[in-house]
């Protein structure tokens, strides 16, 4: 069922998930503050976590029917439904761990959930978005939002730190890509990605500078969100100081979302001038996965050693955009997805064994986990080794770098280089993930250990959760993987682009 | 194309040669005979009670942050009312006016949520006390 973007009423259609989400989050923050004072924050945790499992509903009764839409400002299609319910899964799971951390920590307030659930909104419009004011305006909702969250714990100096500092280079970033938007219109007249797409299609000798410095700027803008190296300084010092259930959000959501959109910029909009941003992208891949890796080694600190281990995964992912496939494309979604599930069951197992007030947590402090808590040790090497991709044991973990190595090596113009390099720098990642491993089944615990606190029933579900799913869909992913297939993102192509190496190579100059 | 922003350079130049030739003239000119009386803030008025490098109350600056929000909901109904001929019909606006059968609720309902919006965070304010002063 084809729909007319033009008429208001096919517009809220297409934008029914997201609003509601929008709407579930207003709800929820008035319910929140009419509630009497002192009362259980629980019901605002479950109604925010049924605004997102309504979300998920709508998102797949839309696939079912099969609505599609012309080229207008929002994109109908799968890579969207795929990308939201990969943002969706990422807030309900956020949201758990939100909702136990703020009874056993300092209180974190009812508005945490509606800023959540804000913020998965402008995640979701950002990851349809198929125009350039759409692509400011979502990641505007989703990091203001997110600015607050990483601050929520207001007697925490590094809570505020964490926020101040990521609203400085948040801001300074969106206004580079808000400056490529402006002069991306300038250089084409238009901020529908089709209209961009066909108008840098038709210059006869290439885009002009302006619209390259415009495609230079916004691609400065969306590598700081997904904390690409050499725009990843403020992420651990972020992730380190932000509460741990927003640390996982923004590891998973916020980064899946930019991602959506960096795919959908870069391959609808700029697929035309390919030649003119791959060898940035590639340079940029590189150095994140070789970067964020070699770091990660050095860290003892875990939450800082997981927001490393996430700028590393920034690279393997944009190796995927390198492609500028749909094969390319379809295995950042499943990527995503697996990544998501692991990561936020590792940041989980982090939360569950801090003790009342966030502090720095040492690996060495987890000495022989496995003798005290087998479960929480069993779930935290699945997610290791998830994010390491290794088979079997790190279930879904192994076929994601799998199809990400295909799709490199599939791509008209072959990614050999970058598949040798993600290889290498995941095996250079073992040092980290193994060490974690390591420390928990094989070191003793010493005698004069303090006990671990007990797990809170939301987020051993979590933690359980994400765990069970990383090893079942490992063991039988073929229905992700038709998912994820059908989500294809068309890159747009012009006749006469090169899409061997060699051509590759002698126009980029 | 460059051409037209001429006069716009000319500006530029006049305004940095007007700035610097008045700190010149002053500087050859002027001798400098400081007295107390005349290095105070203001020459004429009362004399100052303290230092201007005070603490206030952390609620100015809530006052301040609401009655932005609610500014720059003006800011953007004043466009809206500009365009809400247009926005009200559902095809081009004749001489005449909207056709008629062609009138249309768009601009209304679109303003309508955005002042919706507000309101919730109105209420949310109100109710969570940050419009009291005590």
């Amino acid at each position: 069922m084809p729909l007319d973007l033009s008429v208001p009423a096919s517009l809220v259609t297409a934008l029914l998930p997201d609003l509601i989400v929008m709407g579930g989050a207003m709800a929820l923050l008035l319910w929140g503050v009419w509630r009497p004072e002192g009362a259980s924050g629980r019901p605002v945790g479950v109604g925010a976590i049924g605004v997102c499992l309504a979300a998920l509903a709508a998102i797949a009764g839309m696939a079912v029917q099969g609505i599609t839409a012309g080229p207008g400002p929002i994109a109908i299609d799968n890579f969207r439904w795929a990308t939201d319910a990969v943002i969706l899964v990422g807030t309900i799971l956020s949201i758990a761990l939100a909702d136990d951390y703020g009874r056993r920590a300092e209180p974190v307030a009812v508005e945490s959930h509606a800023l959540t659930l804000l913020a998965a909104s402008g995640m979701m419009l950002l990851a349809g978005a198929r125009d350039l004011i759409l692509v400011f305006l979502g990641i505007e909702v989703m990091s203001v939002a997110v600015y607050v969250l990483a601050g929520i714990n207001r007697r925490s100096a590094r809570s505020a730190e964490a926020a101040l500092k990521y609203f400085l280079l948040g801001a300074f970033s969106t206004a580079f890509l808000l400056y490529g938007v402006a002069l991306v219109y300038g250089a084409t007249g238009a901020t529908n990605l089709t209209a961009i797409g066909s108008a840098l299609a038709a210059s006869p000798p290439g885009p002009g500078s302006m619209a390259v410095i415009g495609l230079a700027l916004m691609l400065v803008g969306f590598a700081f969100k997904v904390a690409a190296a050499p725009f990843h300084m403020w992420t651990p010092d972020v992730y380190d100081g932000a509460p741990t259930p927003f640390t996982a959000f923004m590891a998973a959501a916020v980064k899946a979302a930019a991602f959506a959109s960096f795919a959908r910029v870069f391959m609808e909009g700029f697929g035309p001038v390919f030649v003119r941003w791959h060898s940035v992208l590639w340079w940029l891949a590189a150095l994140t996965m070789v970067l964020g890796n070699l770091i990660a080694l050095s860290q003892r600190n875990l939450k800082r050693m997981l927001a490393y281990s996430s700028i590393a995964h920034a690279g393997y992912l944009l190796v995927a955009l390198v492609t500028n496939t749909t094969e390319g494309a379809a295995a950042m979604v499943f990527y995503l997805f697996a990544y998501t599930l692991a990561t936020v069951g590792a940041f989980a197992v982090v939360m569950a064994l801090a003790e009342g007030a966030e502090r720095p947590q040492d690996v060495r402090e987890w000495s022989g986990l496995f003798s005290v808590r087998p479960l929480l040790a069993i779930a935290m090497a699945v997610f290791m080794l998830a994010l390491l991709g290794f088979p079997l044991a790190g279930g879904m973990g192994f076929f994601a770098k799998w199809y990400l190595l295909q799709a490199a090596l599939k791509a008209p113009a072959p990614q050999t280089r970058l598949a040798v390099l993600l290889v290498i720098t995941s095996v250079i990642s073992a040092g980290y993930y193994l060490y974690v491993i390591m420390v928990m089944f094989m070191r003793p615990r010493p005698a004069d250990a303090a006990p671990f606190p007990d797990t809170p029933a939301w987020t051993r579900s979590v933690i359980v959760g994400a765990a069970v799913l990383l090893l079942a869909l490992g063991l039988y992913p073929s229905p992700i993987v038709r998912w994820a297939r059908s989500s294809s993102l068309q890159p747009t192509t012009a006749t006469g682009v090169p899409s061997t190496p060699e051509a590759l190579r002698i126009t980029a100059r | 194309m460059v051409r037209a922003y001429f006069p716009l350079l000319l500006l530029f130049g006049f305004v940095a040669l007007n700035a610097g030739l008045i700190l010149a003239i002053g500087a050859l000119t002027v001798r400098s005979r400081p007295t107390p009386v005349k290095s105070q803030p203001y020459e004429s008025g009362i004399a100052p009670l303290g230092d201007a490098r005070e603490r206030f109350s952390v609620k100015f600056y809530m006052v301040a942050m609401l009655f932005i929000i609610f500014d720059i909901e003006t800011v953007f109904m004043i466009p809206w009312g500009v365009a809400f001929r247009q926005l009200s019909c559902a095809v081009a606006l004749t001489p005449a006016g909207c056709p008629a059968g062609q009138v249309s609720f768009f601009g209304l309902s679109e303003m309508l949520v955005f002042i919706g919006i507000l309101l919730v965070g109105f209420a949310y304010v109100w109710k969570k006390g940050a419009l009291q002063w005590d």
